[in-house]
């Protein structure tokens, strides 16, 4: 009877301390890691944004010059492995920025690439990237036709 | 001070969409990355997202809801400026050279670059 006593509460205590030890989904600190590596990729759009608004005759083709850079740093940092660790770490903080929408085109590329040029490197290239571009389109087209109309219509 | 802007606006709207990642654990970045476009696009209809842009700068700017606005900026400048055809052709007036700067870009590094693991 003992033995059995023994084995209940040994087992209770297992499962006690299974439970204080497995990974508990740490939702402030995961949002503290998207804060910190959000906000840094952010912090370094301002000094390119900075940067082309001083060079840019106007504030649109500095904002085209500064998402076209930040797609580039989002490629190479890809191109380099660092974008995985910087997505593992940072979850969506790394994956949010227009580095991530960068990260997702040349990723696919790299890995595809095997499948050959054409049905894997082009052909998947827009995986992830296809979609942002498809509702993009179709929500700024919707978007501007109402705004246009409003305009036309208020004169 | 537009660094700790850029910073602290750019790192919440991150934090902020991890927290719902965490609650819709079923969504993927993928989700993310067009809601936010969407979201972005509409929201610069009125041009409030142009005026968020002049706020809080690249904290908006970067985040791809920055991108949705972007394209709703072209297309509010090219109907003005041409009329019906600018709801087509505007829509990669400030995005086209980023997406075109990416598919090339990528495809270089698929040639020199191999992927981990």
């Amino acid at each position: 009877m003992d033995r059995d006593r023994d084995a209940i509460d040994g087992h209770k205590e297992y499962q006690r301390l299974v439970k204080q030890l497995a990974p508990k989904p740490n939702a402030a600190k995961e949002a503290a890691r998207a804060f910190l590596v959000g906000g840094t990729l952010c912090l370094i759009g301002q000094f390119v944004l900075d940067f082309f608004r001083r060079t840019q005759p106007t504030e649109g083709e500095a904002i085209a010059a500064t998402l076209a850079t930040m797609i580039l740093l989002g490629v190479v940092l890809t191109a380099l492995g660092v974008y995985d660790t910087l997505g593992e770490f940072g979850g969506l903080g790394a994956a949010v920025p227009i580095t991530g929408f960068a990260n997702t085109i040349a990723s696919a590329a790299m890995d595809f690439r095997r499948e050959g040029y054409v049905v894997g490197m082009g052909a998947k290239m827009f995986l992830i990237a296809g979609p942002v571009i498809v509702f993009g389109i179709i929500a700024g087209t919707l978007t501007g036709l109402v705004a246009w109309l409003v305009s036309a219509v208020s004169g | 001070m537009s660094y700790v802007w850029a910073f602290a606006v750019g790192g919440l709207i991150c934090a902020a969409a991890q927290l719902i990642a965490i609650h819709f654990p079923r969504l993927t970045p993928g989700h993310f990355l067009v809601s936010l476009t969407v979201i972005g696009a509409v929201l610069n209809g009125p041009g409030w997202y142009d005026a968020a842009i002049e706020l809080a700068g690249a904290g908006v700017l970067i985040p791809v809801s920055g991108f949705g606005a972007s394209i709703t900026r072209g297309v509010l400048q090219e109907t003005q400026r041409l009329g019906w055809e600018g709801l087509f052709t505007g829509t990669l007036e400030f995005v086209g050279l980023g997406i075109a700067a990416g598919v090339v870009f990528s495809a270089l590094a698929a040639l020199v670059a191999v992927p981990r693991g």
